[in-house]
């Protein structure tokens, strides 16, 4: 009797793993995983439109920027990717990335996460730190935080392309 | 007075042990170099610390591994926790080491005082069941935070070890066993875009009221899968209000075990510290029926 639970969950183990490599495979037709064509630079998104409006519009984005990248370079874990980068153009391209997102007027003609993060050595802590200083920055804007929220769902699945560091 | 100083040490004992974790994060920012490379997680991402120790909300373990140590990077956390019905209170106080998001290692000691019924029941006013749990948690694939693009949950796998002070009266109350191991596999999914946080747990279990009344009983003396759940959802980066449930065994004839439910509010103003505190719902506990009363826990750690 004692030797069967084990096994059950083991048994349920394998069910779950099963299940979950189906689904990643349906999910996923890319398919190719650690390659930057997996999920878009910048996927448009038309219902995040009133999002859009949240964020104050263009205006909004671009100073809210200025406060992003603020925060990065008080950031000791995030500012040595960014101390020695043309932080100008970051900040443009960002704000013509998550435009595009929140379904604005804008085009995304950066270069994909994969290719901009390629050598950079990011990791988990990295990427999370930054997620934060972005955070910060959008509650000092008082956007909502379901709003803040509805855009970072949209971006953290990038973390595939950016991510190169176990 | 030998309650009391009984009392007196578990308290001590968190306190040491919360010293002892913020030295060690201070250890672990020098070993690092700068300090951070630690506490690389989200806030709120590695859990609170539940009834039996592990990561998770208050009554059920979720799939995340404890502390805020994120890949690459260890953490760790102290817990204590209160809980207040009517006839009965519980202290519960314990810590964790979570390791590369990957694995987490728990201890738990619950003292659960039967105040009055304890001197109805001939035990003496007071008398106090005490619990030790050792757990450890695997997690196995997915990342409840950062896959926003899919449904796929995080998976984590764990057991819990506990053993029982009062073996003598599990037995005269009909219990099989005063020690037991649950074996559990939780799903925990963030729904970022609509700001909810949901969890799934199967445990196998033949724990009496989580093994504070033994293990097994007359009733039944098998492991049972039981379903616990919970929903949370966030209000700010640092505030989450949220509602759980935990399905559990019926084993003994003498005294009916009910399901238990909660609603909670989480709040950790830093990643150092977090306050969570409900409003719990026991159901029968031996002969008190609709026990029901406050949850209060705080957390320090890195």
């Amino acid at each position: 009797m004692y030797k069967t639970p084990p096994c059950i969950l083991l048994f349920a183990v394998g069910l779950l793993a099963g299940a979950t490599a189906s689904a990643q495979t349906t999910m996923q037709p890319a398919g190719s995983g650690a390659s930057g064509d997996a999920y878009p630079a910048a996927p448009r998104d038309p219902a995040l439109k009133p999002v859009f409006e949240q964020f104050g519009g263009k205006p909004g984005l671009v100073a809210l920027m200025n406060d992003f990248m603020d925060n990065l370079m008080a950031d000791p874990v995030t500012r040595p990717f960014f101390q020695n980068a043309d932080r100008e153009h970051i900040k443009a391209e960002l704000v013509d990335q998550f435009c595009v997102i929140l379904d604005g007027p804008c085009t995304y003609t950066g270069k994909d996460m994969a290719s901009v993060h390629r050598g950079m050595d990011v990791n988990r802590a990295d990427f999370n730190a930054l997620v934060e200083d972005l955070q910060k920055a959008m509650s000092k804007h008082d956007i909502p935080f379901r709003a803040q929220n509805k855009l970072l769902a949209k971006l953290a699945p990038m973390h595939r392309q950016i991510i190169t560091k176990p | 007075m030998h309650e009391f100083r009984r009392q007196k040490m578990l308290l001590v004992g968190a306190l040491a042990l919360a010293g002892g974790l913020v030295s060690l994060q201070a250890a672990a920012a020098d070993a690092a170099g700068p300090a951070d490379n630690i506490s690389g997680k989200l806030l709120l991402t590695g859990g609170v610390s539940q009834i039996e120790g592990s990561a998770g909300g208050g009554l059920t373990p979720w799939a995340v591994i404890g502390s805020y140590g994120t890949q690459g990077q260890f953490g760790a956390n102290a817990f204590y926790t209160r809980v207040n019905v009517q006839d009965y209170h519980l202290d519960d106080a314990g810590a964790i080491v979570g390791i590369d998001n990957r694995v987490e290692f728990s201890v738990a000691q619950q003292r659960f005082d039967t105040e009055d019924v304890g001197a109805a029941l001939g035990l003496g006013r007071g008398f106090t069941f005490r619990q030790n749990v050792i757990g450890v948690k695997v997690r196995l694939i997915g990342d409840a935070v950062l896959d926003q693009d899919s449904w796929v949950p995080q998976v984590a796998a764990g057991a819990q070890y506990k053993s029982n002070n009062q073996g003598t009266i599990l037995h005269a109350i009909g219990a099989k066993s005063d020690h037991g191991t649950d074996y559990y596999i939780s799903a925990t999914k963030l729904v970022l875009s609509q700001s909810l946080l949901l969890n799934a747990t199967l445990r196998l279990t033949k724990a009496n009221q989580i093994g504070i009344l033994g293990f097994g009983g007359d009733k039944h003396n098998s492991y049972q899968a039981e379903f616990e759940g919970s929903a949370a959802y966030l209000l700010s980066r640092n505030l989450a209000i949220g509602a759980e449930y935990r399905q559990k065994p019926n084993n003994l004839g003498i005294a009916k075990e009910e399901d238990w439910y909660d609603a909670f509010v989480a709040w950790a103003p830093t990643k150092h510290v977090s306050l969570t505190v409900a409003y719990a719902n026991l159901g029968n506990v031996v002969i008190k029926d609709n026990q029901h009363g406050l949850y209060a826990s705080v957390q320090v750690g890195f």
